[in-house]
């Protein structure tokens, strides 16, 4: 196993197009790291550069204490798994977790040896026999997911794999691939879009746009600090609400008149911009002191309820438990409840406090 | 103007029976979501009620007459799907009004209508702009006026958000729920995203398999399921089931833990039951009224809000919803505590709630 160091990573196309500019990661032996970011954002090239499907136009990538620019893929000792593809139907359990290994044309000794031992991981040794039909659909994971290990490499790269399941079982994959990365301390970078998953797999994100690094964190601290308004709007579902505020006599004021804690440090009659998760902010009854607000729309989720609510002008998505009551079109009351939001500089568009 | 009422619609295509007896009820001005998962026969249902697909057995009424044999376009209602695309060489406005223009409406009334969705869109000062001028969630805005610049009986929409990225999605949600409220018009909304459908329905229809599971407001649809079916669908994450059997005063499960029987529960026999917990029916602090069960941290899945944590039951693994500053390490000993107040229980074989 071994940590992978990028340094000054640049890729240019041939037709001029800058996919990653200038990108410096580390990633920890046995981390599970995770690339995230919209379509277009570099982190798919990132991946195939460390992966040696595609050669940089400058910058070095370490893997382990091998610089690996010149080596072709074969050589880098790490695994690329794209898609967990469905398995094998008239295989057996054992033939589909052998099937990358005999590809590759190892001694049946070797096969059998770590066919065994990724099934004792899996807890899939009573299943060795079984065909796909008579698995379960967490039974058929834990298979796929086996296939993908055994080949035992210094690093798994992961791109996007869970994309094309279904939500439920894709739910269940994120689950097991984070109890099992975790069991076998490998290195993983993982590349994903979808920010859900990020904040659930990965022990640090790094956030891309545009080729450029916006952020690298623990997912709480990308979720609760976002360094870059582009991070703060990309992180979270309803999506962090981002209000003009200006700092007097103390306090922060939103234009709709909403008081929040301010942070310290921060200078006066300047403009900037606050980051106020939904769940920072609660509905009280109307005339409660708090600042009149009116419900826009109620979304109930089972275990949460959403309201989008007009305050002064501004739209807010406030997050409350699933007993709250607050019809569309009812006058009510906001409030911040939560610790000082960040800041952000509405013109560099970066967090300043 | 805009009841509809569909009574045993049967359809087969081959030997796929995509209707098996579908009834719906809509109310005039509902935003009625039918809600499966894909194959359940959401969009042959929506085609059948638009005329676009020929029953095999069943009715449809509209405003109390028979529709069932008539014409699509005599059934005065609009389809609006997921294909968002706009002319490129027609302005805003041009795009909007092209539905109109196709009937050969009076220009002024052309652009009095133009102008009227325009502003419930809040895209009024787009209303010059060609799509190349325009953001993504811009175009989305004005195809969806397009779709709505006429007034139908009713709206019927086909997953009309699966294309957008979450931000969209999510805007786009309140934005319909807003519009559907000044419109007041009939919406019947198919999709498989049970957030959609929980979010914006004023009444959800559950299809599965060509057949209606239950029908019922979001709030009922989540917290009584009619079947486990229905219970592992709707809430995310799934609501965790875990194989038990009663024996005496106690549920005991299929890895030896075991838990006190609710008292709705105690007229069940021996046969084979399912425990339903929601994650945020379950909690890792101490409760000492409560009942426990004792299992091993699987993995810890931080989502922001809220982390979620998985505990290993011995072979089964749960999904407790925890506060987001929760820690732990992968195979330390955790006493789960359990809401039974709020636990459901179903039957095994059949599936279906049992009642309290």
């Amino acid at each position: 196993m071994a940590g992978i160091e990028i340094t000054g990573l640049h890729k240019r196309f041939p037709d001029g197009t800058v996919a990653v500019e200038r990108l410096d990661l580390s990633i920890a032996d046995g981390e599970l790291f995770v690339m995230l970011g919209p379509s277009g954002c570099g982190k798919t090239t990132t991946l195939r550069a460390i992966a040696g499907l595609e050669r940089q136009t400058e910058g070095h990538i370490d893997i382990g204490e091998t610089r690996v620019d010149d080596l072709p893929p074969a050589d880098r000792d790490i695994a690329m798994v794209f898609q967990f593809y469905a398995l094998y139907p008239h295989m057996r359990t054992r033939d589909n977790i052998a099937f990358p290994l005999r590809a590759e044309g190892l001694p049946e000794a070797t096969v059998r040896e770590r066919v065994d031992e990724a099934a004792r991981m899996l807890q899939l040794e009573a299943l060795l026999d079984r065909r796909p039909s008579r698995l379960s659909g967490g039974e058929q994971q834990r298979v796929a997911l086996a296939r993908a290990l055994v080949r035992q490499p210094q690093a798994f790269l992961m791109d996007e794999p869970l994309t094309n399941l279904d939500a439920e079982i894709r739910a269940d994959m994120r689950t097991e691939i984070k109890h099992l990365q975790s069991r076998l301390g490998t290195t993983m970078a993982y590349v994903t879009h979808d920010q859900l998953e990020a904040m659930s797999l990965g022990h640090r994100i790094a956030i891309l746009n545009k080729g450029r690094l916006e952020q690298v964190g623990t997912p709480m601290e990308v979720y609760d600090r976002p360094a870059t308004l582009f991070c703060a709007r990309f992180i979270g579902s309803p999506p962090m609400n981002l209000v003009p505020v200006s700092l007097d006599d103390g306090a922060l004021r939103t234009t709709g008149g909403l008081a929040l804690e301010p942070p310290e440090g921060i200078a006066r009659g300047r403009e900037v911009v606050a980051g106020v998760r939904p769940e920072a902010l609660e509905l009280v009854a109307s005339g409660d002191g708090a600042t009149p607000a009116r419900v826009v729309s109620e979304e109930v989720l089972g275990d949460e309820v959403i309201y989008v609510v007009d305050a002064g002008g501004h739209d807010l998505h406030v997050r409350m438990p699933p007993a709250s009551r607050f019809a569309a079109g009812a006058a009510v009351g906001v409030r911040h409840t939560g610790a000082p939001p960040p800041l952000y500089d509405p013109d560099t568009e970066l967090v300043l406090a | 103007m805009g009841a509809i009422h569909a009574k045993g619609m049967r359809k087969a295509f081959g030997d796929v029976q995509a209707l098996d007896g579908v009834a719906l009820d809509v109310p005039d001005g509902a935003f009625f979501v039918v809600l499966g998962p894909s194959g359940a026969g959401k969009t042959t249902t929506l085609r059948a009620i638009a005329g676009l697909e020929k029953l095999d057995a069943g009715s449809v009424h509209l405003d109390g007459l028979d529709a069932t044999r008539a014409a699509p376009a005599a059934r005065d209602l609009a389809m609006v799907f997921q294909n968002y695309a706009l002319f490129p060489k027609k302005t805003a406005a041009e795009n909007i009004a092209s539905p109109l223009r196709a009937r050969k409406l009076p220009a002024n009334e052309i652009t009095a209508a133009t102008q009227r969705v325009a502003e419930l869109l809040h895209i009024e000062r787009l209303l010059q702009r060609r799509p190349a001028q325009m953001s993504g969630g811009e175009m989305q805005r004005v195809a969806l006026a397009r779709a709505l610049v006429r007034e139908p009986r009713a709206f019927l929409m086909d997953e009309p958000l699966t294309n957008l990225d979450l931000k969209l999605r999510v805007e786009m949600r309140t934005e319909l729920t807003r519009i559907h409220r000044s419109l007041g018009r009939t919406f019947l909304y198919v999709t498989n995203d049970q957030v959609e459908a929980l979010s914006m329905a004023d009444q959800i229809a559950v299809l599965r398999a060509g057949a209606v599971q239950q029908v019922g407001v979001p709030r009922e649809i989540y917290e009584r399921p009619v079947n486990r079916w229905v219970a592992g669908f709707v809430g995310s994450p799934r609501m965790n089931l875990l194989p038990c059997r009663p024996e005496g005063r106690e549920l005991v499960g299929e890895h030896g833990w075991s838990l006190p029987r609710p008292p709705w529960a105690m007229g069940e026999s021996g046969r084979p039951l399912l425990l339903g917990l929601r994650a945020e029916d379950l909690s890792l602090e101490r409760r000492d009224e409560h009942a426990t069960l004792g299992g091993r941290l699987y993995a810890l899945e931080p989502l922001g809000d809220r982390t979620l944590v998985d505990v290993d039951l011995g072979g089964t693994v749960i999904k407790v919803k925890a506060r987001p500053s929760v820690t732990g390490r992968p195979g330390e000993s955790l006493s789960v505590a359990v809401d039974l107040d709020r636990a459901h229980l179903f039957d095994a074989e059949t599936g279906d709630a049992i009642p309290r």
